[in-house]
């Protein structure tokens, strides 16, 4: 072997080596994470947490039980948004439509799915803040219901197409409607792609701080009905993060933690589901 | 047909239902590469069984046999490039000039010993750069720009591409492609130069060019290719051996396979019986 | 419409024939009509979206005009509104987390796709998958409380001691600023880079590399002069993904930019982005023009993600040509 070649070896080692390194750092980062949530937040999980309303200012103690709420109910009031259009719209783009209008809808809700969060907070209080001149837990909602809907559209989408054509044609053959065959053959045959898109869409946005900042906005209390702001995990865990407080430091890893966890259990169980059959679409 | 004298040979094979095992009794220096008692395994599954034969030197050999039989498998051993799959194991011995290549480095082992593949597979970059890609990456002891047309000529596609050598090679025909993945290969001036069934994406016309020019590179190289097509075995190879279901069942000079086979089932086989 | 002459009952469904086929029509005419008006919605949703960007910041587009982009002062009180700041603080922090990002996303890729066995390829990228999913305040949640401290420290006192001739590494260091919220940019986009790289990387066909490595190249060279540059669409498609959502990112940049509106050749230096001064902001604004120049933002900040991601769509587009085999980009 000569001097050349063996150099190129020794590159060839040492790069493939590099990549191997990448490949580590890149994934220990989600080790990390979860660990410093896990040390700095650990310990400040208790039953308060869960369960008592946050201390006035500069007071220790108290907890979140108010953003617990207020981020459940925002993502339900947000699924009534996000849902409905997403999987209607999605069985229209399977079962229904031609192409110039499929691709337009597609277009439409990728743009809608690069608009950064923000943005879509700008257009969610343009919308219902502005109007009736308050914060609401329905204007939150519908931010975060906007950004649902590419999800679920495009998902659903693509877990009907999946399912195979004889099944349709069988189902036709025997005299049901198109209608029908969809709604009782088709969609039950996609349904558990469906339902775990769906936790993914939720999983997404029950992270999401942006939008809320001045829609839902925030709330010391209980925010009764709809139609007042409300706390929420994500932007309790931005408030006391930045504010000087350590014990609120302490409720912020807290938090941070619960969301996370939340998070990565929906997203681990929708995807080892969903690997058992049709490959997870890209969010 | 060849300019070299080919020395006498007697290729002894025993028509029997077993794979034969004695070497052919032309003396081992005319023989390129020797391959000895070769077994090979994906995983669990045995799909080369106790191959001997020889790639002689400056002369072309044809590997031929139905779909499934393994001559790409075995021709894949002569260059190490079974060892890009996972499950693959091979036992026995392969020489190239005497010495095991399974004991040398691979990368070496391939510069000596070059392949072209059945679909053309040209890198997405110029034609110029794709003919030098070899040379730059290994060393080159002249100029590239000689290197790449010296190369070119010996592929029989100078002519055609010498004023536009730096356009994408993905402009060019299928046909051009290939001898363009031919130019690639004896770019690194390899001792031998394998081709896995190079026509059989191509048409008729770019396929008699092709056959053309490997009659005229043996000279400067020596040659094993396989091919489904007997036709072209019978037209382009000196040495036909002949595999069926991972055994060698026959292995002769190529005029003698043809008219006059040792076994039955070669008989069978190039009368189309099977396929 | 039917001009059937059968009367349907239009009580319980009926037996005869014509008028079952007749109800059936109707049926999927109306599920067809709903759906249609549920997908559309999605296009009116979108459109509204830019109608209310545009309307929402027409005061300080009739008085700034395109000065809006070139001005560096943003002063509230005397309602003088430049972009300046943000959109330079958006692209300084956006370069940094590439800079970063990208090296190690590609080598990443290259080992997922190329180097590691599918039983350590797969679960690997599935936590890389999970990584995606962790949501943007929690990114600046450790940003906060462990990147901060970290930067200064030890690695701006660092840069600091041997890159202090250049200017991009001078002048006071607290922790906050360009360099912290690149960093902590890169971490979140990194998953993107891998994930796109990855799949491209694993589509390159088989043969260009053993066509590479029967030329007697060594693994590396064949991944990186043969296989990586076949993928280069692709892989520029997932770079510039990654820019797109680098540029929109809000809470883990605000919580550790500083939030000052400077324009600094110093990457220590505090500064700001366009989505954290909206965050900050927003709900501040006194007076129209504030608000409609943050929302002006806004619209400066929609149209930068539209173009990326539109440039990454179309070369994903032509990567997926290619790989038919059907011609060079």
């Amino acid at each position: 072997m000569n001097a050349r070649l063996r150099w190129r070896k020794l590159v060839s080692g040492f790069m493939l080596t590099m990549t191997g390194v990448c490949a580590l750092v890149a994934v220990s980062v989600l080790f990390f994470i979860l660990g410093y949530l896990v040390y700095h937040g650990g310990n400040a999980i208790n039953w308060d947490f869960f369960t008592k309303l946050p201390t006035p200012v500069g007071e220790s103690g108290g907890g979140m039980a108010n953003a617990i709420v207020g981020s459940a109910k925002l993502l339900f009031l947000a699924s009534l948004l996000g849902v409905p259009i997403g999987f209607f719209g999605g069985i229209y783009l399977s079962e229904f439509s031609g192409s110039k209008v499929a691709f337009v809808v597609r277009y439409a809700a990728d743009l809608l799915n690069g608009v950064p969060s923000i943005v879509i907070g700008i257009f969610a209080y343009a919308l219902v803040v502005l109007p009736f001149k308050h914060f609401s837990t329905i204007a939150g909602a519908f931010g975060l219901g906007l950004m649902m809907i590419p999800i679920t559209l495009r998902s659903t989408e693509e877990f009907l197409k999946a399912v195979p054509r004889a099944l349709r044609e069988g189902s036709m053959a025997l005299g049901a409607s198109k209608w029908k065959t969809i709604m009782h053959v088709v969609v039950p045959a996609a349904y558990r792609g469906i339902m775990t898109a769906i936790l993914l869409a939720l999983a997404r946005v029950a992270g999401e701080t942006a939008p809320l900042l001045f829609t839902a906005f925030s709330n010391r209390y209980w925010s009764p009905g709809w139609n007042q702001p409300t706390a929420s995990l994500p932007v309790m865990i931005f408030t006391y993060a930045i504010s000087p407080y350590d014990d609120w430091h302490r409720q912020a890893w807290a938090a941070g933690l619960v969301l996370l966890g939340l998070i990565l259990m929906v997203n681990i169980i929708a995807r080892v589901i969903l690997s058992r059959g049709v490959a997870v679409p890209r969010s | 047909m060849q300019a070299s004298a080919r020395p006498a040979l007697s290729v002894n094979l025993k028509p029997t239902g077993i794979a034969n095992t004695s070497r052919e009794t032309v003396a081992p220096s005319s023989m390129r590469m020797n391959i000895s008692r070769v077994n090979f395994f994906y995983g669990e599954k045995q799909t080369l069984f106790d191959i001997s034969m020889g790639i002689a030197q400056n002369h072309v050999t044809a590997l031929i046999g139905p779909s499934g039989c393994g001559k790409s498998t075995l021709l894949r051993t002569l260059n190490r490039m079974h060892e890009t799959v996972r499950n693959a194991r091979l036992e026995g011995e392969i020489l190239l000039d005497g010495q095991d290549i399974l004991s040398q480095d691979v990368t070496q082992l391939r510069r000596r010993v070059g392949m072209v593949f059945q679909r053309p597979n040209p890198f997405p970059k110029s034609i110029f750069e794709n003919v030098a890609y070899g040379p730059k990456i290994n060393g080159a002891s002249a100029p590239i720009a000689e290197i790449v047309e010296k190369s070119l000529r010996r592929a029989a596609l100078w002519d055609e591409v010498k004023d536009h050598l730096h356009k994408s090679a993905y402009e060019l025909s299928g046909g051009q492609q290939q001898r363009l993945c031919i130019a690639r290969g004896l770019a690194v001036e390899p001792e031998v130069l394998l081709l896995d069934e190079p026509c059989s994406a191509l048409d008729p016309i770019s396929t008699a060019k092709i056959e053309e020019l490997l009659v005229q590179l043996k000279d400067s190289c020596t040659i094993a290719i396989v091919t489904h097509n007997m036709q072209q075995a019978a037209r382009v190879s000196d040495y036909t051996a002949f595999l069926l279901v991972g055994q060698l069942v026959e292995f002769n000079p190529t005029p003698q396979l043809f008219t006059t086979p040792s076994d039955p089932r070669t008989e069978a086989y190039i009368t189309g019986r099977f396929g | 419409m039917a001009s059937s002459t059968i009367n349907v009952p239009n009580a319980s469904p009926v037996v005869g024939s014509r008028s079952f086929l007749s109800r059936l029509r109707n049926g999927d005419e109306i599920a067809r009509v709903i759906t249609f008006l549920f997908a559309a919605s999605v296009v009116l949703i979108t459109l509204l979206l830019i109608f209310e960007l545009w309307t929402g910041s027409a005061l300080p587009r009739h008085k700034f005009g395109l000065h809006f982009f070139f001005t560096k002062v943003w002063d509230p009180i005397a309602e003088q509104f430049g972009a300046l700041p943000f959109i330079y603080g958006t692209l300084i922090t956006a370069g940094v987390a590439l800079i970063l990002a990208v090296p190690l996303g590609i080598g990443a890729a290259i080992f997922l796709a190329e180097l590691a066995p599918q039983k350590l390829s797969d679960p690997l990228q599935f936590f890389i998958d999970l990584l995606a999913a962790v949501p943007s305040v929690i990114y600046g949640l450790l940003g906060v409380f462990i990147v901060i401290p970290i930067m200064r420290q030890f690695i701006q006192p660092a840069l600091k001691n041997s890159l202090g001739f250049l200017p991009l590494f001078q002048g006071p260091a607290y922790g906050v600023g360009f360099l912290t919220a690149g960093v902590v940019l890169a971490i979140m986009v990194i998953p993107y880079i891998i994930s796109v790289s990855r799949e491209v990387l694993m589509s390159v066909p088989r043969d260009q590399r053993e066509a590479a490595l029967a030329l007697g190249s060594t693994r590396w060279e064949s991944t990186w002069k043969v296989v990586v540059p076949f993928a280069k669409t692709g892989i520029m498609g997932s770079i510039f993904l990654a820019l797109a959502r680098a540029l929109g990112e809000t809470m883990a940049v605000t919580m550790v930019i500083g939030n000052t509106p400077t324009i600094s050749s110093s990457l220590f230096s505090p500064g700001y982005s366009i989505a954290a001064v909206i965050a900050n902001e927003f709900t501040e604004a006194t007076g129209d023009m504030y608000l409609q120049a943050l929302i002006e933002l806004g619209l400066v900040l929609f149209l930068l993600t539209f173009i990326l991601n539109g440039l990454a769509r179309l070369l994903m587009l032509l990567t997926t040509e290619r790989g038919s085999g059907m011609g060079q980009v």
